[in-house]
């Protein structure tokens, strides 16, 4: 069962306190996107063995999202932060990039 | 009209610890964010409470801030007295963007006192409470719904919604019963 | 026979005796026994019968690794299956009934399989019950179903409560043997938080039995000092009786206490379970004794040889008088020289060439009767042990001789305990020379910070003897404590005398060339009744993974996990395949690491706590006036009120129609109600809603729809606008937490930077529906506002006083009536629900409940989230166009709504049913189609969505969803009827059934 640290009120929340959100930084496509664009957006999700992005909110404590980088297969977590961003944190990308030489970015 | 009544009109239950519902206590959730002209006064004006910084809980004799989330706070009062202080944050935040409600009925409110009053809580929430320092305010999970509770003159206080007031009160109940120290 | 020794016994109290039944037999046992020591001093040697063969069993460990010995405990309220009477403390008044059997311990029909045994080897099921299929479920199953399956399920609500507690540490160590003290001693010095848990009721695990001497002390001693350092530390805290079962991700860590099993109904809960966090696990759970694998091992009275010990030592209990001890290391001869001194005859035979190590010496200078090079080459004996042939090892199991005893102590090495260490992926090494699995340090389970979570210590890590058990632990300690970011304290490591041991043999069969007739009365899954033999065909047959043999033979599947059998079913399993044993590996090791009560693991959550139920502010009203509640999502609301002599659905019909001819009051507060507040709101509510909602008027009510972003219709309600930046959001009862937190999601996440603060105020107020013609004139009656039409018109709202209530009026009607909506803050709601009742008597008043609702929307045609919708249909679908703005260039579903298949002109649309014949059309039922599908199955063309009795209409209505439907009315359709029976035919309608006008509600 999963500990995050809400970059929010920073609470080192378990799993039971938090709700899910399922994958992060997907880009809304609306009225006026093609067919395949809103495919994407809909129904496309990553599903890697190995480092993930994903959205989480702290629902029994200070009701905000946040967004949470961690390996899939290890549960090791590289970091948290704020909803409020298009893409993960410089720092944040480097820290997985050292830990993970291989890792091919979160695009 | 009626004298406002709270939910269990004030059930208690004594164990190893004491519960006690109590109310009905005012309370206003006021959503702005820090830095926001106007908030410190206001919350001034509503409670004479500073504003309290992340996870913090501020008091001024009966009344207190407390810090919900990074543009929500708790105000916390004498029932009576929320009319006022809405006005009195109305005007305080005049022109700026917040959200400030009476939230007093729609909430339950709880103390649990007593020397192992904290043992009561340790049985229903995930929080550390080692971890909660005095001047906190901490929100998490009871068992199965969402509450919040800080320290408070011999025990805790705790604030859930006001429909599940009976569910909480037999989830303290149950914790507290003498036999279960921990 | 066994029997209590006159002197000893280190964990009895000899003056409290304690009575107790076993199989309605009255025995005694000690303060201080398990029912286990307790049973084995009354001679009581066979305890069950095993799954399969039905053979007789006796107790064969000391411990929770027991796989024979289970039995039920207690009477009714008190009654628990499949409990171990090695884990179980004896008690005054405790009664235990053996299982798994019939009629009778002493006389089992079932054991008629044993005689069969060569009939049913492994994978017997899979191969045989097979053909003819019909028989599987009349013969094959029920027969199964009577002989299998392990106690019986308790028939009375249990008479105990349970808990949880939240645990936090950053250092938490299972086991208080002495590797978890010196852990412990070591972790406390660093001042880090510690918690120290041990699974039975005594500190320093096997070390006071096996006589180590630690510090130059007895064990035992040290053990008290131990215990008494760590008690004077504040943030060392320590707990027996309490088992971790499981470590899971994160440093989560299951334990279950065990408060008052042995007390029971003295007013404590009976057990506990501990939810913890810790940053770092230390595993400090031992080892445990293999077995050895002779034909008859399982004959009651083989036992390992350190339960023997145990017995001895802990009970004053020997399980014989004669008894052969059968090793293929030296610590079985501790157990040896324990029974010699107990004045007890022993005879070791030990699979070794020769001896060299302090204890044979030892046992030699005894005068303890050695044979080497020896094996058990067959037990004799049938509910009992009186025998045994014993052979060359090397051999092919020639009898040499035969010793008459009456027990038989077995060792066949030791396996650490490393199930905390795999069950979050630790990976394990094969240490060959001392024939055992342990924790691979290289590859530990990792934590949230990707570095080790567990730290394996003492003889879990392998480190079997004291001296090494001790300054492994203390290492492991110091690595944990700075892995904390604590520092290492002043914590001296203790040390132990060092016993010069031989070196052990493997031997997993034995005598190691035995033929066919030997290994199949091998066992190796004691409980499971899987033998060498079992293992060696799965092999044969072409099963080469562990994990599939597993399966295949149900090795290591029965309650005891495989504790006592895994590794020498793998090792049989290697041979067989003729691979290197951690080549074949071990099977996974998953929590938990023995069995827990379903009690502890519910918790709190039974009887009104089983779950948080939400009741309004006038719950205990309805109550109190006969209201039949039911749930909605997690509230309770009034289905209806029925009075004496009334069936539910008359007192529907009379609420129904006494709120469309009278008045009807109506418990509405479940109503989501969320506030929306800012500059922004208006554009942020048009993107929620499919209609525009920025353009409502200050005082006015609007209907409105939401959809998720696949554009499927999601919630309903109706929105009024309270001030020019300020709306307040219905939402449907269930619908309120996810509709805001689907908010706040768009808010927080995709237009941050958008000014609207959001608050959730569904519980502010009770909310009461005020319907039916005479509804104006009971408000006019409270008086304190004016309520006619032109003061607050259809879909206009008025905040005011009635009867010095502080209230806001709504004039909205989901029944097609004249209707008042009246918000009053929830600590007065039941006061004014009161006083309307009251003054609403002699206009006819009458409360109506949920169902009531139900009929009085669907005589008007309105549709109800979760009835008409499903996730899979649009508002489109339910002829809602207009509700949907074309204008907008986009809101949340739009571009879903664009999709060809949701665009196409044939979707199944909203019509009303008529059934000809006047019934209820079943709800649920499919409009059919001509043909079948490609399954066979008839084609449909729509379905039933709401069905109901209209007392109004005083026939059955329905609304449903139909090909095509609004351009059908008036045509005939089947539908299929639920039953089975005749289909009902019913014509296609407009789905408004009532005041189609809506002239009642406008008034």
């Amino acid at each position: 069962m999963l500990i995050l640290e809400c970059p929010c009120c920073g609470v080192k929340a378990e799993e039971t306190e938090l709700a899910p959100g399922g994958e992060a930084h997907l880009k809304r496509f609306g009225p006026g996107s093609s067919d395949a664009e809103f495919e994407t957006y809909m129904f496309a999700r990553k599903n890697p063995k190995g480092v993930h992005f994903e959205r989480w909110r702290h629902a029994y404590g200070c009701g905000k999202w946040f967004l949470a980088a961690r390996d899939t297969a290890t549960l090791e977590v590289f970091g948290t932060y704020p909803a409020q961003t298009t893409e993960p944190p410089a720092e944040l990308i480097a820290k997985i990039q050292a830990k993970r030489p291989g890792w091919k970015g979160w695009k | 009209m009626s004298d406002p009544v709270s939910a269990l009109q004030g059930a208690v239950a004594q164990g190893f610890a004491r519960v006690e519902e109590i109310g009905p206590l005012g309370m206003i959730t006021l959503r702005a964010k820090p830095g926001t002209e106007g908030l410190e006064a206001a919350i001034k004006a509503a409670t004479g409470c500073d504003l309290p910084g992340a996870r913090k809980i501020t008091h001024q004799g009966a009344k207190s801030c407390g810090w919900m989330s990074n543009d929500e706070f708790l105000l916390v009062l004498p029932y009576a007295d929320v009319a006022k202080a809405l006005g009195a944050i109305a005007a305080a935040l005049e022109g700026a963007h917040h959200l400030a409600v009476d939230v007093s009925d729609a909430r339950a409110v709880f103390r649990v006192t007593g020397p192992e009053a904290d043992q009561v809580l340790r049985k229903l929430t995930p929080a550390d409470l080692d971890k909660v320092e005095a001047d906190e305010i901490r929100r998490s999970r009871f068992a199965q719904v969402a509450a919040a509770f800080w320290p408070a003159d011999g025990g805790y206080t705790l604030v859930c919604f006001r429909s599940v007031a009976g569910y909480v009160m037999g989830l303290l109940t149950h914790a507290a019963q003498s036999g279960s120290e921990i | 026979m066994s029997a209590r020794l006159q002197k000893g016994g280190r964990l009895i109290n000899r003056s409290a005796r304690m009575e107790f039944t076993f199989n309605g037999k009255k025995l005694s046992g000690l303060a201080g026994d398990t029912l286990a020591s307790a049973l084995l001093a009354n001679d009581q040697l066979l305890v069950g019968r095993s799954f399969k063969y039905h053979r007789p069993r006796g107790i064969m460990a000391s411990g929770p690794e027991e796989p024979n010995a289970l039995v039920a405990l207690g009477e009714g309220a008190r009654f628990e299956p499949n409990q171990r009477v090695t884990t179980t403390e004896l008690f005054d008044g405790l009664t235990s009934a053996s299982q798994n059997h019939w009629p009778s311990l002493e006389f089992d029909i079932g054991a008629v399989n044993n005689k069969l045994a060569r009939f049913l080897p492994a994978g017997f099921y899979y191969k045989t019950f097979i053909h003819p299929r019909s028989a599987w479920k009349h013969l094959f199953e029920p027969i199964i179903r009577r002989s299998a399956g392990l106690g019986k399920p308790p028939e009375e609500a249990d008479a105990d409560r349970y808990e949880y507690t939240y645990g936090h540490a950053d250092i938490l160590i299972a086991g208080g043997g002495i590797a978890g003290l010196q852990a412990a001693l070591v972790a406390g010095a660093s001042g880090a938080k510690v918690l120290l848990l041990e699974q039975t009721a005594h500190w320093g695990g096997r070390a006071p039995v096996d006589g180590d001497i630690i510090d130059g002390k007895p064990a035992e001693a040290w053990i008290a000092q131990a215990l008494q350092t760590l008690g004077s530390m504040a943030n060392v805290s320590f707990r027996a009786r309490t088992m971790v079962s499981g470590v899971y991700d994160h440093g989560y860590v299951l334990a279950e206490e065990r408060i008052a099993d042995h007390t029971p109904g003295d007013g404590r809960p009976r057990k506990r379970l501990w939810r913890i966090r810790a940053t770092k696990v230390i595993a400090a759970t031992g080892a445990l004794e293999r077995p050895l694998s002779f034909a008859g091992n399982d004959i009651p009275g083989v036992m390992l040889a350190s339960a023997t010990r145990d017995y001895a030592v802990n009970f004053a209990v020997s399980p014989g008088e004669r008894t052969v001890v059968v090793t293929n290391n030296d610590d079985a001869y501790r157990t040896a020289i324990t029974l010699k001194e107990a004045g007890l005859e022993v005879t070791v035979v030990d699979a070794r060439a020769s001896t060299s190590g302090e204890l044979p010496s030892r046992a030699r200078a005894m005068g303890i009767r050695i044979e080497t090079g020896r094996g058990i080459v067959k037990v004799k004996g049938g509910k009992r042990v009186t025998g045994v042939a014993i052979g060359l090892q090397a051999g092919e199991g020639g009898a040499v001789e035969e010793i008459a005893c009456d027990a038989v102590a077995m060792s066949g090495g030791w396996s650490p305990v490393v199930h905390l260490w795999s069950h979050c992926g630790g990976k394990l090494i094969w240490d060959e020379a001392r024939a055992l699995f342990r924790p691979d340090a290289t590859r530990p389970p990792l934590g949230e910070d990707g570095t080790a979570m567990v730290y394996p210590a003492g003889a879990a890590n392998g480190a079997l003897a004291a001296a090494e058990a001790l300054s492994d632990a203390a290492a492991q300690a110091a690595l944990a404590v700075e892995a904390t970011g604590h520092k290492t304290g002043a914590a001296a490591t203790a040390s132990a005398d060092v016993v010069e041991e031989g070196a052990m043999l493997p031997v997993w069969i034995m005598p190691a060339s035995a033929g066919i007739d030997l290994k199949s009365k091998m066992w190796l899954d004691f409980q499971n009744d899987v033998k060498v033999s079992d293992v060696q065909l799965a092999a044969r047959e072409g099963y080469v993974s562990v994990e599939h043999t597993k399966r295949y033979t149900t090795l290591g599947m029965a309650t005891d996990q495989g504790k006592l059998s895994n590794i020498n079913g793998l090792a049989v399993l290697a041979d067989a395949l003729g691979e290197q044993i951690p080549r074949v590996g071990t099977t996974t090791f998953r929590p938990p690491y023995a069995p827990v009560t379903i009690g502890a693991l519910t918790g709190e959550a039974r009887g009104n706590i089983f779950q948080p139920l939400r009741k309004t502010p006038m719950h205990d009203w309805h109550l109190a006036h006969g209201a039949y509640m039911e749930p909605v999502g997690l509230w309770q609301r009034p289905y209806t009120y029925p009075r004496a002599g009334e069936t539910h659905d008359q007192a529907v019909n009379r609420e129904v129609l006494n709120t469309r001819e009278r008045l009807g009051l109506l418990d509405a507060s479940t109503l989501g109600k969320i506030l929306v507040k800012g500059p922004d709101a208006g554009k942020f509510l048009d993107m929620l809603y499919t209609n525009v909602m920025s353009n409502l008027g200050i005082g006015k009510c609007r209907y409105g729809l939401m959809c998720n972003e696949q554009g499927f219709l999601s919630d309903d309600g109706v929105v009024i606008r309270i001030a020019e930046d300020t709306w307040l959001c219905h939402t449907t009862s269930g619908g309120a937490d996810r509709i805001h937190g689907w908010m706040e999601d768009w808010l927080q996440c995709e237009w941050w930077d958008w000014q609207v603060y959001t608050a959730n105020l569904t519980e502010q107020y009770g909310q009461i529906a005020v319907v039916g013609p005479n509804a104006r004139k009971l408000l006019e009656k409270l008086g304190g506002m004016d309520v006619s039409k032109e003061a607050i018109p259809f879909m206009t709202f008025k905040d005011g006083e009635l009867a010095g209530f502080p209230v806001r009026v709504h004039r909205i009607s989901f029944s097609g009536e004249l209707s008042y909506e009246i918000a009053v803050p929830a600590s007065h709601a039941l006061a004014f629900w009161e006083l309307l009742y009251a003054e609403g008597q002699a206009l006819g008043l009458q409360t109506y409940g949920t169902e009531g609702l139900h009929v009085l929307r669907a005589e008007k045609g309105f549709i109800m989230i979760g009835d008409e919708t499903d996730g899979t249909v649009i508002p489109q679908d339910l002829n809602l166009d207009w509700a949907i703005s074309k204008k907008k260039e986009d809101f949340l579903g739009k571009r879903g709504q664009q999709r060809t298949f949701l665009a196409a002109k044939d979707r199944w649309k909203l019509v009303g049913f008529e059934s000809l014949d006047g019934s209820v059309i079943p709800d649920g039922a499919y409009v059919i189609a001509a043909g079948t599908n490609e399954y066979g199955f008839r084609n449909s063309q729509g379905r039933i969505t709401s069905t109901y009795h209209s007392p109004t209409l005083k026939r059955g209505i329905a609304m449903g969803l139909l090909k095509d439907g609004p351009a059908r009315m008036g045509e005939v359709v089947e539908f299929t009827a639920m039953t089975g029976g005749v289909s009902v035919a019913a014509k296609v309608v407009d789905p408004v059934f009532y005041d189609k006008e809506g002239e009642k509600q406008n008034v």
